[in-house]
C-alpha cells in the first residue's frame, strides 16, 4: 500500500523545519501501509505537545485527547472495538511526566495498542524547560542550574514492568525505525517503542550527531525474550542501544481478560443485543 | 409499661449500633429482606464511622405498613452490640425506646434510671453456638419474632443467604437465627404488643433496592456497556453492583488507576461507540473535571454519577451532604452545555439514570446524576421497576467518505459517526478545531465553534425534568428541595399537616425547568432545604429563575436530616 493514502494535501504544519518528528510521521506511515492497514481501520490517539499534533497531519480516525492522556482512551478505544489498529503517539513529556502513571499502568493492563513516544528528552511546545528525561546536567530556562533529577528511563521501567513488547528506535534511521515500528503494531500487547529525536530548536545537546555517537543497535546474539539480559542493556549509560529489547508475547490482553470476545467477536460498540428480558429478569431477582 | 412497640404501631423504627465488624451491616441485609417478604413496607439507613474495625456505626430499619422512604430520629427499638453504643445514640433515646441487650454491655445506672430495658442474653447464646460471631444473626432472630415472621422462612432464607458458606456454618447461623425467633416471640407476647393487628400490605412482588443499585439498574436501562472508576465512597455501590453484571450484559467495568485515567478511558469508549459512565465522589470527581471539559470539546457523550460527600477534601468520608452541586455544575473549564440530575426516589433513580444515557447521546454532552451517601446506602421496597418503559435511544450514524464530525447544523448537532463503521474518518480533537476536528487558529471559526456548542442548550429545553408539587395547588407556603431529600421533607410536611404548604421537588438542578419562576412566586412565602452549608440550590434559583427565596433550613454536620427535625424547623418558620 502506498503511503499517500494517509497524506493530508498540503497543509500547514506546526513543526520547526528539520524536526525530528517529520522523520517519525514519515515511519509510521510506511510501516502502517507496509502491514496495509487503511486509514479507517486505524485510530490514532495523542495527548497535548508538538509531537502530539501527529493526527492532524495524518488522514486517519484521530483522538486528539489532553496532556499526558493519550493511553486511556486508546486502552478503552481498543477494548470496545479490538478490529481497530489503535496507536497511542505522543513525546517524552506527554507520555512520561503528565501520562507516566496511565503509562505505568497500560504496561500493567496489557491493552494490545501500540505506544510511540517521540523522546527528544525536551519540552518543545512550552519552549525548551526539562522533560523526565533530559540528561542531568541539562540547562534550561528554568533548570538554570542544570537537570538534577535522574533522567527517566522508559525502558527499563517498562521491562520492569514485564510489559509485553519494549523497543527503542532512532528518527534518523528511517528503514530500521520502520521494521521496529512494524513489529510492534503487529505484535499482540502493549508494545512501546520510545523514538529517539533530535529537537532542533530546544536541545543542543542530544543533536543527531550526539544520537549517532551514543547509540547501536542490539545485534543478533541479544535474545529479547530474555528479560534479565533485557534490563541489563536498558540501563546501559554510555552508548544507548537501539532495537527491540525485551518481548513477552504470551501475555494475555485487557480485550481478552476482560472476557466479552471470548465467543463473539463482535465488537462490543456495534453489539445490539437486546436487554429487555435480562434486565427484567434482574429486576425481578431483586424481591 | 406501655403495650405497644411504638406510639405508632403501623410505623415501628429498628436501630442497631455496634463496632465496624460487628456485622450489623449483615443484620440489616438479612432483616430488610425478611421483613419485606413477610409483607412489611421497609427502609433501611446508614450512618457509618470510616474504619474497617471498631467505632460505633449505627442502622435504623422502619417497618411500616405505609411505603416509606425517610429517616427518623425516633427509636422504638435499640439493640446496642458494644458498650460504646448507648453513648453514640444518647440523643435519640427517649422514654419510648425498647432496648434489648446484654447486661454487660447496658451500664447499671441506665438499667435502673427508668428505661424501658430488657436484657437478652445475646452473648452467652451466641457462645452457646460456637462464638461471639452468632450474635448479630441472634439479634437479628429477635427482631423477626417480634415482627411474627414465619419461623419456616427463615431456614431457607439464610441458607440462601449464606449460600457460599460452609454446611456447617450455615446450620449455626440458623440455629442462631431461631432461638433469637423464640425469643423474639416471647418478647411479644410478654408485651402484649398490638402488632397482631397490624394490617399488611402486600409488597411480595415488590423489589428491594439501595440507591446504588437503583442507580446501576438505570444504567443497564439506558444502555451502558462501559463503566471505568476508581473505587471511592460512597459512589462504589455502583461500580460492584455492574461488576456483577458484566458477563450478563455485554459489559466492561474497568478500575483505573486513577479518576483521571477512569474519564478519559469514559469518553475514549465513548468516542469508539460505548455508552461509557464513570461513578465518583468529591475528590476523585475533582480529578475527573479536565475530563468533563474535554466531553464538552470534543462533544462526546458520557454519564457522571457522582455521589457527594462532606468535603473540602477528604471531609467525612462516610458521611452525607449536598455541596457539590456547583462542583458539578461549574466543573471543566470554558463554556459548554451539561445537564444535571438529583433523583429522590429510587424510581427516579433508575429512570433519570436511563434518560441520562439517551440524553448525553443525543446532544453529545456530560450528563450527571447527582447523589449522596444517604441516597446510596438506603434500602427500600418499590413497586417493580417497567424495564420496558425504558427505551434506548440511538444516535450514532453510519459514515459515508467525507464525512465531517463537527459539521456545522442548525441546532448545533453534528451527526456522530464513530470509527469502523462507514467509509467516513472520526476525529476528535481538545484543541479548537475545524469541522473535521483538525487544530485552527481561524477565530471566526472559533465563534461559530462555540456557538454550536452553546446553541445545543435550546434544544435541551424540551427535555427538562419539571419540577414535581406535592400539596394543594393553592398553596401559601412552597418549600423547596432537591435530591436525596425527597422522602423526608414529604414525609415532615405530611406531618405538619398543613394544607397551605406544598412541596416542591427537583429532580433536575440544570438546567432549571421554565416553570420554576412561576412555581416560587406563586407563594407568598418560601422554604429551601439543602444538606449543605451555603444553599447552593438557592442561588442556582436565584441566578437562572431570578427568585430569591426566603428562609433556608440548611445542615451541613454529615448527617442526613431527620422527619422530626424538618418539621420543627418548619415550625419554627411557619409558626
Amino acid at each position: 500500500m502506498d503511503t499517500h493514502i494517509y497524506d493530508m494535501g498540503d497543509i500547514d504544519i506546526a513543526w520547526c523545519p528539520g524536526c525530528g518528528n517529520y522523520s517519525i510521521l514519515k515511519i509510521v506511515k510506511l510501516a502502517l501501509a507496509e502491514l496495509d492497514i487503511k486509514p479507517h481501520e486505524l485510530v490514532l490517539v495523542s495527548g497535548i505537545g508538538q509531537a502530539a499534533k501527529i493526527p492532524h497531519y495524518f488522514r486517519t480516525n484521530f483522538f486528539n485527547g489532553l496532556h499526558g492522556r493519550a493511553i486511556p482512551p486508546a486502552t478503552a478505544i481498543k477494548a470496545v472495538n479490538p478490529g481497530l489498529t489503535v496507536i497511542a503517539e505522543s513525546g517524552d513529556g506527554d507520555m512520561y511526566g503528565e501520562g507516566g502513571n496511565h503509562f505505568i499502568h497500560a504496561i500493567r493492563r496489557n491493552p494490545d495498542i501500540t505506544n510511540i513516544v517521540h523522546n527528544n528528552m525536551v519540552y518543545g511546545l512550552t519552549k525548551g524547560q526539562a522533560s523526565p528525561t533530559s540528561q542531568l546536567g541539562f540547562r534550561t530556562p528554568v533548570q538554570v542550574k542544570g537537570v538534577f533529577l535522574e533522567p527517566l528511563n522508559p525502558i527499563a521501567l517498562a521491562i520492569a514492568l514485564d510489559a509485553s513488547f519494549v523497543a527503542r528506535a532512532y528518527a534518523g534511521d528511517i528503514e530500521q525505525s520502520k521494521v521496529i515500528i512494524e513489529e510492534a503494531i503487529s505484535h499482540k500487547g502493549f508494545a512501546l517503542v520510545d523514538v529517539f529525536h533530535p529537537c532542533v530548536s530546544f536541545n543542543k545537546v542530544n543533536t543527531h550527531g550526539w544520537f549517532k555517537e551514543h547509540t547501536y543497535y542490539l545485534d543478533d546474539s541479544h535474545d529479547p525474550l530474555n528479560r534479565l539480559n533485557a534490563f541489563q542493556k536498558a540501563i546501559e549509560k554510555e552508548r544507548l542501544p537501539l532495537g527491540i529489547f525485551y518481548k513477552n508475547p504470551g501475555k494475555p490482553t485487557f480485550e481478552e481478560n476482560v472476557g466479552l470476545y471470548k465467543q463473539d467477536k463482535t465488537p462490543l460498540s456495534f453489539r445490539e443485543k437486546e436487554r429487555g428480558a435480562r434486565l427484567v429478569n434482574l429486576i425481578r431477582s431483586k424481591k | 409499661m406501655s403495650n405497644k412497640f411504638a406510639p405508632d404501631n403501623s410505623d415501628v423504627s429498628v436501630v442497631l449500633c455496634g463496632q465496624a465488624g460487628q456485622g450489623i451491616q449483615t443484620v440489616e441485609r438479612i432483616l430488610v429482606r425478611l421483613l419485606k417478604l413477610s409483607g412489611f413496607n421497609v427502609f433501611a439507613t446508614k450512618e457509618y464511622m470510616s474504619r474497617v474495625r471498631g467505632g460505633s456505626n449505627s442502622t435504623e430499619i422502619r417497618v411500616s405498613s405505609q411505603r416509606i422512604s425517610a429517616f427518623v430520629d425516633r427509636m422504638d427499638i435499640l439493640i446496642p452490640f458494644h458498650k460504646g453504643a448507648l453513648n453514640h445514640v444518647q440523643k435519640r433515646i427517649s422514654p419510648q425506646t425498647l432496648i434489648l441487650g446484654d447486661e454487660e454491655i447496658i451500664p447499671d445506672d441506665f438499667q435502673t434510671s427508668g428505661n424501658r430495658y430488657v436484657p437478652v442474653p445475646f452473648a452467652q447464646i451466641a457462645s452457646e453456638l460456637g462464638g461471639k460471631i452468632f450474635v448479630n444473626i441472634v439479634a437479628a432472630g429477635v427482631v423477626t419474632g417480634m415482627f411474627q415472621v414465619e419461623q419456616s422462612l427463615l431456614g431457607n432464607f439464610i441458607r440462601k443467604f449464606f449460600a457460599e458458606k460452609s454446611g456447617e456454618v450455615v446450620q449455626k447461623n440458623i440455629e442462631a437465627i431461631k432461638r433469637g425467633w423464640e425469643i423474639g416471640r416471647k418478647l411479644l407476647d410478654s408485651q402484649k404488643s398490638r402488632l397482631e393487628s397490624w394490617k399488611k400490605q402486600d409488597v411480595s412482588e415488590q423489589i428491594l433496592l439501595s440507591g446504588a443499585e437503583a442507580v446501576g439498574l438505570g444504567a443497564l436501562a439506558g444502555g451502558c456497556n462501559f463503566l471505568s472508576s476508581y473505587p471511592m465512597s460512597p459512589s462504589t455501590g455502583v461500580m460492584v453492583f455492574l461488576s456483577q453484571q458484566m458477563d450478563e450484559f455485554d459489559l466492561i467495568v474497568e478500575q483505573a488507576e486513577d479518576e483521571i485515567s477512569a474519564v478519559n478511558m469514559a469518553l475514549g469508549a465513548s468516542y469508539a461507540g460505548a455508552r461509557a459512565m464513570v461513578t465518583t465522589s468529591g475528590g476523585g470527581f475533582a480529578l475527573m473535571t479536565e475530563g468533563v471539559s474535554l466531553a464538552g470539546m470534543t462533544e462526546i457523550p458520557v454519564v457522571i454519577h457522582l455521589a457527594q460527600r462532606p468535603g473540602p477534601a477528604t471531609g467525612l468520608p462516610t458521611r452525607t451532604e449536598q455541596a457539590d452541586l456547583e462542583l458539578a455544575l461549574y466543573s471543566g473549564h470554558g463554556e459548554f452545555p451539561r445537564v444535571i440530575f438529583s433523583p429522590g426516589r429510587l424510581e427516579d433513580a433508575f429512570f433519570l439514570t436511563q434518560k441520562a444515557f439517551n440524553l448525553a447521546d443525543k446532544y453529545q454532552i456530560p450528563v450527571f446524576i447527582l447523589t449522596d451517601q444517604y441516597f446510596m446506602d438506603s434500602y427500600a421496597n418499590l413497586p417493580l421497576l417497567d424495564a420496558s418503559s425504558a427505551k434506548m435511544e440511538k444516535f450514532i450514524v453510519r459514515t459515508k467518505k467525507g464525512y465531517r464530525r463537527y459539521e456545522l447544523t442548525e441546532d448545533g448537532i453534528s451527526p456522530r459517526g464513530i470509527p469502523g463503521l462507514g467509509e467516513g474518518l472520526v476525529g476528535v480533537d481538545s484543541d479548537e478545531h475545524d469541522l473535521e476536528a483538525h487544530i485552527t487558529e481561524d477565530l471566526d471559526l472559533r465563534k461559530r465553534m462555540v456557538e454550536k456548542r452553546l446553541k445545543k442548550l435550546d434544544s435541551i429545553q424540551k427535555d427538562i425534568v419539571p419540577p414535581e408539587l406535592f400539596g394543594s395547588n393553592d398553596y401559601k407556603i412552597l418549600v423547596v428541595g432537591w435530591g436525596s431529600t425527597y422522602g423526608v421533607i414529604r414525609e415532615a410536611l405530611e406531618k405538619l399537616g398543613r394544607e397551605d404548604t406544598a412541596f416542591l421537588h427537583f429532580k433536575q438542578v440544570y438546567p432549571l425547568h421554565e416553570k420554576t419562576r412561576d412555581y416560587l412566586e406563586k407563594a407568598e412565602r418560601t422554604i429551601i432545604i439543602e444538606n449543605n452549608a451555603t444553599s447552593q440550590f438557592a442561588r442556582l434559583i436565584k441566578l437562572y429563575a431570578g427568585v430569591d427565596i426566603e428562609a433556608r433550613i440548611l445542615k451541613y454536620n454529615g448527617l442526613a436530616f431527620s422527619v422530626e427535625e424538618v418539621r420543627a424547623r418548619l415550625k419554627d418558620i411557619i409558626g
